[in-house]
């Protein structure tokens, strides 16, 4: 037992000494005329690329690994966990049944739910306001995972999360069901309560 | 008599036209090699829109595509620095504060008042020289200036009244009173194997024959000066005066267009070096392998500025690429080298070329 720990700690030591420079190390010249042939070979053939690419030519080569973001979008995995919505029923009324699993397993307490009886006697609750703050959202997935329903998903691949003020954050009901439906510069409405037939009626305004 | 004021005033028109925008696109350069060298794309976003009386769609057309170059981008920095606030510390000397950029950037600007960039133009009977002030000690003209340039950097820290750029320009004095040593002791070298301090005399001296250029001559020297010229410019690897986010440098108290005057030092400082190393090692003005005799003078001398400008447009590749490679030293490392290799490589070099010389001889 001693020996292996004496051979690994003389292996750390080891590791830790520095070896002492060759001369032709020290003299630095080499390393700096190695160093500029990567960056030299980097640069011709990416300017070469480019001037391809203005060409029309070579187009399948990336001459730089830039995404020009707001112009071109990363692929994002489908798992990726993005922006969450609500999943509907066919007529448009939320699939969520009010369980309030999911408002008490998040650990950043963000979720808001206020439940209302469904006429239907098949399905015991609906939500007739459901509100996330995305602002104190730790993307971690709970909510999906404990949904019974799969009422909540977060596959929007929406990432480009970004508000005004922290109230901006704020997404109610119709913008879980209906993603982008909000433009960032409009006013936040919380804790909007809509009836049954208004889901549906929105549905018939959006139809998607 | 007025026709020589003339003549020189229109020299040193086209040398400060030309320096300025080298320095200028240099800022372009910087940012886009960078960039291809890193795999990237570059500044390509800053343009900006004329109205329809000042040329309107094809203008704009053509303003977009500069824009999508990144050309347009110093113009944005220039609008930048110039609307913002120029901030003067409370405890700094107002004066001093003041005239320090202006200082750096004059004595870098004047010091190409020396530098050969062509032959002989014949124009109307007269011989010009394509060098604005054709001096018998060029070479230590332009040491001497390029040694002063250091009174803006030491004034900069110390006008500032605040302690952080006060240690930044001392620290920038000390890295350029090291590596200005080396540098003046390593054109002895060059000086003795030419015999003459004259610049346009050294150049003719090369040659056409890359073969008879400085650099094969002079190879050590060659070497220790680029070296210490770059260590001059302030640039990375050497940019421990300037390294502004973590080792504060002696501009830290300057904002706005003075700051980018610092900046502008730098790169006309850059150019500076660069056509230096042009004159003394790699022949000037000089186009490889063309005879004298191959055209008339004044088409030899216009071939010759299109070859210094050529060889300047290289040299200021490298140093960028040199830039955009090498990690900043440590200031141990780099007085080490300044002080116990530069510098005895540099005597050493004194040494070896005069006995050679004396056996060419
Ligand atoms: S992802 Fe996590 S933090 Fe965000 S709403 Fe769902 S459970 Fe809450
Ligand atoms: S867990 Fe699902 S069904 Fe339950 S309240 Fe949340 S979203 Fe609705």
């Amino acid at each position: 037992m001693s020996t292996l720990s004496e051979e690994f700690l003389r292996r750390i030591r080891e590791a830790h000494t520095r070896r002492a420079l060759s001369w032709g190390e020290r003299i630095y010249l080499p390393a700096i005329a190695q160093g500029l042939w990567v960056t030299s070979v980097h640069f011709w053939r990416n300017l070469l690329l480019h001037l391809a690419h203005r060409l029309g030519l070579f187009r399948h080569i990336p001459a730089s690994v830039t995404i020009q973001y707001p112009d071109q979008q990363r692929q994002t995995s489908p798992r990726l966990r993005t922006r969450h919505r609500l999943m509907q029923r066919e007529d448009g009324t939320p699939r969520c049944v009010g369980c309030m699993l999911c408002e008490t397993v998040c650990p950043a307490k963000c979720i808001y739910i206020t439940p209302a009886e469904h006429p239907d006697p098949n399905i015991e609750k609906y939500a007739k306001s459901f509100d996330l703050d995305l602002g104190k959202c730790v993307y971690c997935g709970y909510c999906v995972e404990v949904c019974p329903e799969d009422a909540i998903r977060m596959d929007t691949q929406r990432h480009d999360i970004a508000a005004f003020s922290r109230d901006g954050m704020w997404l109610d009901i119709v913008e879980l069901l209906h993603p982008g439906s909000k433009h960032p510069t409009d006013p936040p409405k919380k804790f909007v309560q809509l009836a049954l037939e208004d889901f549906r009626q929105l549905k018939r305004e959006r139809p998607t | 008599m007025v026709t020589d004021l003339l003549i020189k005033l229109a020299l040193a028109g086209t040398v400060l036209f030309a320096v300025l925008n080298l320095a200028g696109i240099q800022t372009w350069v910087e940012r886009k090699q960078s960039a291809l060298m890193q795999d990237r794309v570059g500044a390509n976003r800053a343009y900006f829109t004329v109205p329809w009386w000042l040329g309107g769609a094809p203008v704009n057309w053509l303003l977009r595509k500069l824009g999508g170059l990144g050309l347009l981008h110093p113009l944005a920095d220039i609008l930048k620095l110039l609307t913002k606030e120029d901030f003067i510390p409370a405890t700094g000397n107002r004066v001093l504060h003041a005239i320090a950029p202006w200082l750096s950037v004059f004595f870098a600007l004047i010091a190409f008042a020396a530098i050969p960039f062509g032959d002989r133009l014949m124009v109307c009977g007269r011989t010009i020289e394509l060098q604005v002030a054709h001096l018998d000690a060029a070479l230590l003209y332009v040491l001497a200036l390029a040694s002063i340039g250091t009174y803006g950097v030491i004034l900069a820290g110390m006008a500032s009244g605040s302690n952080l750029a006060t240690l930044g320009g001392l620290r920038a004095a000390s890295q350029m009173l090291a590596y200005e040593i080396a540098l003046g002791v390593s054109l002895i070298g060059t000086i003795v194997w030419y015999g003459t301090l004259d610049l346009q005399q050294i150049i003719r001296l090369q040659g056409t024959s890359p073969l008879g250029w400085g650099f094969v001559a002079q190879p050590i020297g060659c070497l220790i000066f680029m070296t210490a010229a770059l260590a001059e410019t302030k640039r990375v690897p050497f940019d421990l005066p300037e390294g502004e986010p973590e080792i504060i440098g002696y501009f830290t108290e300057y904002s706005g267009m003075k700051f980018g005057l610092f900046f502008l030092t730098d790169f006309v400082e850059t150019v500076l070096v660069a056509s230096m190393t042009t004159v003394l090692f790699f022949g000037g003005w000089q186009v490889p392998w063309l005879p004298a005799d191959a055209f008339s003078l004044n088409v030899m001398a216009l071939l010759g500025v299109a070859a210094f400008t050529l060889k300047v447009a290289f040299f200021l590749w490298l140093f960028m690429a040199i830039r955009w490679t090498l990690p900043r030293f440590r200031y141990d490392q780099l007085m080490r080298l300044g002080w116990k290799v530069l510098f005895p490589l540099s005597i050493a070099n004194i040494g070896i070329t005069g006995i050679v010389r004396l056996v060419v001889r």
